[in-house]
């Protein structure tokens, strides 16, 4: 009995002390679970949320380009695409089997999905196949009870309904690539494009818009399990150009009977780019969804360069269509009065050089009128020697030859026009004399790009202002002001410019003109101009001795450059236009006649005329000129 | 009623004059624990229900009938007599030692670690079972010995057999979990009935000893928990996921909770195994400090009323299986709820009577029972020697 008492006294005690150690324990329990609960509840419960949302970026849809009256130069379509989710999908190889019956699929691209499929966790869709038919989607659709776990999905795909035409100057979207990475989230969306060149690439800010963006609840795998907020964003700006499509498919398709060639439209009073062509050109549809090798390879290696936009790229020496320059420094500086007369006798002599006149003959005893008129080298070799090298840059660089024009377009090259200092910082010598002389006729070191001449004329045709050149009529929709950059004037003379302007009037008009062929013959609608023919090699004395070989007898890439300058009409002159036509051989007999075309198409069509205002109709594709 | 109190019989032979009828028994049994045990119960019914999202399947309905058959099976166990189950003690203990080489066997002969034996309505895991049996047969052991026998080292030699045995097959499955239970109650067992602190001493001198040993024996992906437990942050997505994702789950039910079946951690997958072993961790996220506090309090009360149960009873073998047996329960407890704050590795102990599973319920169930039948039967006197003399 004792024993058991004793037994009983060391069980309770013993157990009390089990008990308090249990209680103990506890105890430690809920100041873990107040630890946890309490004091760090809020850094859990933030990192609970970080767990379960995700932020899924939706793509703005871009925003269209179109031409100055309305018409689509870039839109997007609808991009069928067939994905599969291959949870859904189960039996995948033949869920595939049967959609091959109605959509044939290669042996790839089976393997292809597959692999995908496996590579990926089951609720994530696969692209079977992209840029489906209307015809495809339908027939998916009809037959979509047998194909489980199959879905359309509409995606955008950029699309340039005139690509062979206006792809110069719209250019292109494509990947992003790592380069192109500025933080912004929505670059790194799959698929998702960016403007590569030309205005895409300009406005590609505005174009794209801002990216939406859905948050979702995931569970623990990363599957979508409901949206918690939807933000859809800002679809990007619309901009207008001011290109006028019609014109712009004329010049193409005028461009298009030489092999290479370019040119420019400009309306003289606002700068406004009416065309700008350069052949030959490219389908921009190929890069939208990646261009493939073989294509590629092609527009690469061609040797006409179809993927360079000579009209603001090209650099041509402008040959005798610089001599408007020469002539307006001449006036300006002083050095030469407009009816003084300077001997021709085919040739000039300085030091122990001869520079030789175009015309073997000579044009005897010529004024400023006549010698633009008749091109005379000679007139220009003097009166280059007169003015000297840095002020005919200097005067040359106010019309726009020989700087980076403020246009609103990548992709520009400056051109050049010597200076004393240029040749001294570049060559390490001296300036010879003689160069200035070559530089008179816009030969040597002189180039210009098709526009950079185009402005040049405008310049002198709108009575010395500076426009500037643009392609951008408005960004984000009809209700934006329209862009019009101010053109100061220049500070020439209104004599000066008249008698400048009295020799290109005289090119086309006057007895002698080098152009006179090339007349626009409808009444009001008549052009002045001037022409160019440049040298892409020297003509050996050897040569000049054998009778100079004529263009035709040589090789493509050494014909000389055929260049047209003009504007028109003579009165109040409106639209100025620059042809350059890439070993075209002469500027009178190549270019001008294209140059006359084209600015007699630009008056009929007149797409300077005011502007239909937001509300009216239309207007039709054959527009109001046709 | 023929309850006698009579202290002349104290102690002398089993008392077969002391017998209660059905309705004593039923006035008899304590009620504050079977309400305890419902209360659980319908707080794990409803975690249940929110872990099957808002529905009563897969989980809830299969448990709540369950429930209904352990409560019977409880309830009958708490009125059969207490002698019946010392009796029968070392029985159930070679039945379920039986049964634990039995999977055994069957695991090694047939492809898979198989720990269980498919009883049609439930899957019976002999180790559980086993918890049980080990408290029952040592509590029968030390029914006899007084102070001065259990001081003798050559009496502990079969106690010690009868936990080890059990230990060693269950570590071969492996179950660490199990393992470790067993041998704390064991050793709260062989502390309660009178084993001198030195020779626990020297047993955990040992134990530490034979770590580096049991490290060896140790499988690749229990080492790997350990490892982990030691640092979670060794493999936030591979095995340490479950640590983390569970204290965030539990951090993030702040105070309140995040309401019914709002966990968004148990809901969206982020927490492991949440109608099983981290059923806690939901309980916590959806219900605060509030809903985990006072599950821990209500198991508090049933601990402590199985322990003073224990302590009110007049007979050695009831005092040490209540004890022995809440100290199971509080085992299961601590260790689940441990595991899921981080603060031990994660073992696979199931939430007692609020987890999914059937043995685990049971095998609780069958232990408030026994407890019960103590309760009931705690003025029955055992003779020391009684079953010795009558077996």
């Amino acid at each position: 009995m004792d024993r058991d008492n004793d037994r009983y006294r060391s069980l309770t005690r013993r157990t009390l002390v089990l008990g308090g150690l249990q209680l103990g324990l506890f105890g430690m329990l809920g100041a873990r679970l107040y630890g946890l609960q309490v004091t760090d509840a809020e850094r859990y419960a933030r990192l609970a949320e970080d767990n379960r949302i995700n932020i899924q970026l939706i793509a703005p849809a871009r925003g269209g380009i179109v031409d100055r009256f309305g018409r689509d130069l870039a839109d997007n379509d609808q991009d069928f695409r067939l994905l599969m989710v291959a949870e859904q999908a189960g039996d995948t190889s033949a869920v595939l089997e049967r959609l091959s019956t109605i959509l044939p699929l290669e042996d790839y691209e089976v393997e292809r999905i597959l692999s995908d499929a496996s590579s990926r966790r089951s609720f994530v869709p696969v692209t079977v196949r992209e840029n489906l038919s209307f015809e495809e989607v339908a027939e998916i659709e009809v037959n979509a009870p047998d194909l489980p776990g199959l879905a359309i999905d509409v995606g955008q795909l950029r699309r340039y309904p005139h690509a062979r035409l206006t792809t110069h100057v719209v250019g292109y979207v494509g990947a992003v690539s790592e380069s192109d990475l500025t933080g912004d989230p929505v670059l790194a969306l799959p698929g998702f494009r960016i403007g590569k060149t030309g205005i895409e690439r300009q406005h590609d800010l505005a174009l794209r818009g801002q990216a939406g963006a859905r948050q979702v609840e995931v569970n623990a795998i990363g599957r979508v399990i409901r949206e918690l907020s939807r933000d859809e964003g800002q679809p990007g700006q619309d901009v207008q150009l001011t290109l006028d499509l019609d014109l712009q498919r004329f010049t193409q398709e005028r461009l298009a009977s030489e092999i290479s060639a370019a040119a420019a439209v400009l309306d003289v009073e606002t700068g406004e780019v009416l065309a700008l062509a350069s052949h030959p050109t490219y389908d921009g549809n190929l890069f939208t969804s990646g261009i493939d090798h073989t294509n590629w390879n092609r527009l690469l290696n061609d040797p006409h360069t179809p993927l360079n936009n000579k009209a603001i790229a090209g650099q041509y020496a402008p040959g005798s269509t610089f001599k408007m320059s020469v002539a307006l420094a001449g006036l300006e500086t002083g050095v030469i009065e407009p009816d003084e007369r300077i001997y021709c006798p085919g040739h000039m002599e300085l030091g122990n050089h001869r520079f030789h006149c175009w015309r073997r003959g000579g044009h005897g005893s010529v004024a400023m009128v006549d010698a633009l008129a008749q091109s005379c080298d000679v007139y220009f070799y003097e009166l280059a020697r007169r003015i000297g090298i840095d002020r005919i840059a200097e005067f040359s660089n106010r019309l726009g030859l020989g700087v980076t024009l403020p246009l609103d377009m990548p992709g520009q090259r400056a051109g050049l026009v010597p200076t004393q200092a240029w040749k001294e910082s570049i060559r390490g010598e001296g300036w010879l004399q003689g160069e200035t002389l070559i530089a008179g006729i816009g030969q040597g070191y002189v180039l210009s790009t098709p526009l950079q001449l185009a402005v040049m004329t405008a310049r002198i045709a709108n009575g010395g202002r500076a426009v500037e050149p643009h392609l951008t009529m408005r960004v984000g929709g009809p209700d934006m002001p329209i862009n019009n950059p101010p053109a100061p004037s220049l500070g020439f003379s209104e004599a000066s410019l008249n008698v400048v302007r009295a020799g290109m009037i005289a090119v086309t008009s006057g007895p002698g003109g080098t152009a006179r062929r090339s007349q626009i013959d409808e009444p009001g609608f008549e052009m002045a101009g001037k022409t160019g023919t440049s040298q892409v090699r020297r003509i050996t004395a050897a040569e000049r001795a054998a009778g100079i070989t004529r263009n035709q007898d040589l090789p493509w890439e050494r014909r000389d450059h055929a260049l047209f300058v003009g504007y028109a009409p003579i009165e109040a002159p409106r639209y100025a236009c620059a042809v350059v036509v890439e070993h075209g051989g002469g500027g009178s007999a190549v270019a001008a006649p294209i140059a006359s075309a084209i600015l007699h198409e630009t008056q009929r069509r007149a797409p300077a005329r005011p502007l239909l205002q937001a509300g009216d109709p239309a207007p039709t594709e054959d527009g109001q000129g046709g | 009623m023929t309850v006698n109190l009579d202290s002349s019989s104290f102690g002398t032979r089993i008392g077969t004059e002391y017998r209660l009828s059905l309705v004593d028994k039923l006035v008899r049994l304590n009620w504050l624990v079977v309400l305890l045990v419902c209360l659980l119960a319908a707080v794990g019914c409803a975690m249940l229900y929110s872990a099957g999202d808002g529905d009563w399947d897969p989980w809830a309905r299969r448990q709540v009938i369950r429930f209904a058959g352990g409560l019977v099976l409880m309830l009958v166990i708490a009125l059969i007599d207490i002698r019946f189950w010392m009796r029968m003690a070392y029985a159930i203990y070679l039945l379920s030692f039986v049964l634990l080489i039995g999977v055994e066997v069957m695991g090694q002969v047939g492809m898979g670690a198989q720990r269980w034996i498919n009883l049609g309505f439930m899957q019976l895991q002999p180790s559980e079972i086993m918890k049980v049996a080990t408290v029952l047969a040592l509590a029968r052991y030390f029914h006899g010995p007084g102070l001065e026998e259990i001081g003798r080292p050559t009496r502990l030699i079969i106690p010690l057999a009868l936990v080890l045995a059990p230990t060693g097959l269950v570590l071969q499955q492996p179950d660490l979990g199990t393992a470790l239970m067993l041998l704390m109650v064991a050793g709260a067992i062989f502390f309660v009935a009178g084993v001198r602190l030195w020779k626990f001493a020297i047993v955990i001198a040992g134990g530490l000893a034979a770590i580096p040993v049991g490290w060896q024996i140790l499988h690749d992906y229990q080492r790997e928990r350990i490892l982990t437990f030691l640092d979670p942050s060794r493999d936030p997505l591979g095995a340490g996921y479950h640590i983390t994702q569970s204290t965030i789950a539990l951090g993030s039910g702040g105070v309140f909770g995040r309401g019914f079946g709002q966990g968004t951690q148990s809901h969206l997958n982020f927490l492991p195994e949440r109608q099983t072993d981290f059923i806690f961790t939901m309980l916590a996220e959806e219900f605060g400090l509030m809903g985990s506090l006072t599950v821990m309090g209500l198991y508090a009360l049933l601990i402590a009323a199985g322990i003073i149960i224990g302590l009110r009873s007049y007979n050695q073998f009831g005092r040490l299986l209540a004890i022995g047996l809440a100290t199971n329960i509080f085992l299961y407890v601590f260790i689940n709820i441990a595991m899921v704050t981080g603060r031990i590795p994660v073992v696979g102990v199931p939430m007692p009577l609020v987890s999914y599973g059937g043995t685990a319920m049971l095998t609780v169930m069958i232990a408030v029972g026994l407890i019960l039948s103590v309760s009931v039967h705690r003025d029955q006197r055992i003779s020391r020697h009684a079953l010795e003399r009558d077996t």
